[in-house]
């Protein structure tokens, strides 16, 4: 605390692009960057840092970004080919300061400047040259362990990094499924815990069934030395995690970030199907992911999208450094909660996120209003 | 100045009489001053021991000769200086075997230090490759510190030598290490300096050292070997004892000067020079 004090001091000096815009920048270019990734364009953060010279140093002296929280529908969509594509995709390293919740701050190293990291979407047997490159920055060292790829540490000693680096590996996909990619420098508990995981889907070569929306979720654990709640700037704890007691369990990284309290709840249509990809960095801590008021209808486990789907599975158990694919089906209008159900996750340490059931009521499967 | 050289020897001679001379020594401190060379104005002296890296088992210490370490880091302004006189290390004549194309980019051109110039001018010389750091040094009749006269000096709190498991030095540290660089570094000589006199160890920048590549490491927490293997360990995960948590520090600055190749110009790793007591 005491250095950034002296940063603030010679701030006053500082500045020309106001936060604000700034913290605009830095969304926009989030926000394309997500939405291409996987379709072969680049992963591009660093045009974020580009359009954003001068932070406000009055405030933090740090990247500060306005959202932490990826947005559940910025994912490319379903892949349309018969035939293999090569991929160039950059991923990017950033260490930024944003909010938990409302006035609760925290270092969050992520992948892209969002929680969780851009969503990487290939179809079995395409191939990927990423580069992984750390933002200049940076403070601390970074690289990125693939659960989708064959090879030494997933590909995380030859992405191994210094800030303003990058180091490039090519790899096939060569198993189709929902894997999580994370990064592994020690400590990668802690690395993990602050923000730096996501997904990469291998989609099978015959393709996905026919939905009417994806939705991109992860979930992780944040140890702090502050109280769930208290304003400020949220420390890390290593003591909390090596004894595994995290005091926020998010989805999304933001407390209850997609619901109408935070980023909006998501909303879809009675009679619609949706998939949901959901992957849990942890560190430590197991999910049971369910929804509340629904059903997944169909779930794989593990994302192992090459096996037969459960039916109708209440609560499935996704443990960390891993991910999980669930189909459900929206037949009465209502909110659905989704939630971990180890409950003591959900109202103060923040693990909900609410999709929004839209239509008419439908007594028939459903009648709120009963009377005989 | 070599305070705490001076004090160091005043508290030899008695310690009951120690408050005494407690103001003589502030008293005589501009006078040792001014006989030491003008150099050693702007370098703090380390009076040499031993100390305990953080890979090593207890009855391995390092021991460390006396010298002289630069109170602050090198700065923009002192770099452009010295870029002035010697062309060859300027942003456009620089061989690219010396240093990668981000060499100096933070600057707007070979001698101006762009828009913020007296904002920047007293903030840390960073993006500077080691040869150009070692240059630098060479210049100025200094060298760059080794490995471990660097570890030495920084292991000193602001009131102690060896601090090194002072949970509460290293927590400031790691502090520092989980907190993103602002994209404009501020001055150097604005925190506490510690027991040395020396200011902006931690929490400024990382710094080069002369024999930064004699860590290896290859990125990866579950496949180091050699002598860092027993801390990765410990490290790749929290499972470890306390004594974990304090080595984190260090560890993380090991890896850092790993993860380096000469030519390498980094946003927030600048450099200060050493020099031999004679």
């Amino acid at each position: 605390m005491k250095s950034r004090k002296n940063y603030s001091r010679q701030s006053n000096s500082s500045t020309g692009v106001s936060r604000k815009q700034f913290m605009k920048n830095i969304g926009g270019a989030m926000l394309t960057g997500s939405i291409m990734a996987g379709t072969g364009f680049s992963l591009n953060a660093r045009a974020a840092a580009a359009a954003s010279p001068k932070t406000d140093t009055t405030a933090s002296s740090a990247v500060e970004v306005d959202r932490i929280a990826a947005d559940p529908t910025a994912i490319p969509g379903p892949i349309r080919r018969n035939t293999p594509k090569t991929h160039e995709i950059e991923l990017v390293s950033r260490e930024v300061i944003s909010e938990i919740e409302d006035g609760v701050q925290f270092h969050y190293l992520t992948f892209g400047g969002q929680v969780p990291g851009p969503f990487i979407r290939v179809r079995q047997g395409d191939t990927v040259i990423l580069t992984h490159k750390s933002a200049p920055e940076n403070v601390l060292l970074h690289n990125v362990d693939f659960h989708s790829v064959y090879g030494t540490g997933g590909g995380a000693e030859a992405t191994f990094v210094t800030p303003g680096q990058s180091q490039t590996i090519k790899f096939k996909a060569m198993y189709p499924g929902a894997y999580i990619y994370h990064c592994a420098v020690p400590r990668m508990d802690y690395h993990i815990s602050s923000g730096m995981y996501g997904m990469m889907l291998v989609e099978p070569e015959e393709g996905l069934p026919e939905v009417d929306h994806e939705f991109y979720f992860g979930q992780n654990e944040i140890y702090s030395q502050q109280l769930a709640g208290e304003k400020g700037m949220h420390e890390f704890n290593f003591e909390d995690m090596r004894k595994e007691t995290p005091q926020y369990v998010l989805l999304n990284g933001e407390k209850q970030a997609i619901t109408a309290n935070r980023r909006g709840a998501l909303k879809v249509k009675k009679g619609e199907k949706a998939r949901i990809f959901f992957v849990n960095g942890g560190p430590n801590l197991s999910s049971s992911f369910h929804p509340i008021g629904n059903v997944w209808t169909k779930t794989w486990r593990e994302g192992a999208i090459a096996s037969n789907p459960e039916r109708f599975v209440q609560t499935a158990l996704v443990p960390p450094g891993s991910c999980g694919i669930f189909e459900m089906d929206f037949p009465v209008a209502s909110t659905v909660h989704l939630v971990d159900h180890a409950l003591s996750r959900v109202a103060n340490k923040g693990m909900m996120g609410d999709i929004i059931v839209e239509g008419p009521e439908d007594p028939e499967i459903f009648d709120p209003n009963y009377s005989a | 100045m070599s305070n705490a050289y001076v004090s160091k020897r005043v508290l030899k001679v008695s310690a009951v009489l120690k408050y005494r001379f407690f103001l003589l020594y502030i008293l005589f401190t501009a006078g040792f001053g001014a006989n030491a060379s003008a150099q050693t104005d702007s370098m703090a002296f380390i009076e040499g021991g031993h100390f305990m890296p953080f890979y090593h088992t207890s009855d391995d210490s390092v021991a460390v000769a006396s010298f002289y370490l630069d109170k602050h880091p090198v700065t923009n302004g002192e770099f452009l200086a010295f870029v002035k006189v010697n062309p060859q290390w300027r942003r456009s004549q620089v061989k690219s075997i010396f240093a990668e194309p981000g060499y100096l980019n933070h600057w707007s051109g070979d001698l101006d230090l762009g828009p913020r110039a007296e904002q920047i001018k007293d903030s840390p010389v960073t993006n500077v490759s080691w040869f150009a750091a070692r240059a630098y040094a060479q210049w100025k009749g200094k060298r760059l510190p080794t490995l471990h006269e660097w570890e030495y000096a920084a292991s000193a709190s602001r009131d102690q030598p060896l601090a090194g498991r002072n949970k509460g030095f290293v927590q400031q540290i790691l502090d520092w290490y989980s907190r993103p660089s602002p994209t404009i570094l501020p001055a150097v000589g604005q925190q506490t300096p510690n027991y040395y006199g020396v200011y902006d160890l931690h929490g400024l920048i990382w710094e080069w050292v002369q024999d930064f590549n004699t860590v290896f490491i290859s990125g990866e927490s579950r496949a180091d070997q050699g002598e860092l293997k027993q801390f990765y360990c410990a490290a790749g995960s929290s499972a470890a004892s306390d004594i974990d948590k304090e080595n984190y520090a260090a560890f993380l600055r090991y890896a850092f000067r790993g993860s380096l190749e000469a030519d390498f110009s980094v946003g927030n790793l600048g450099f200060r020079c050493a020099r031999d007591k004679q």
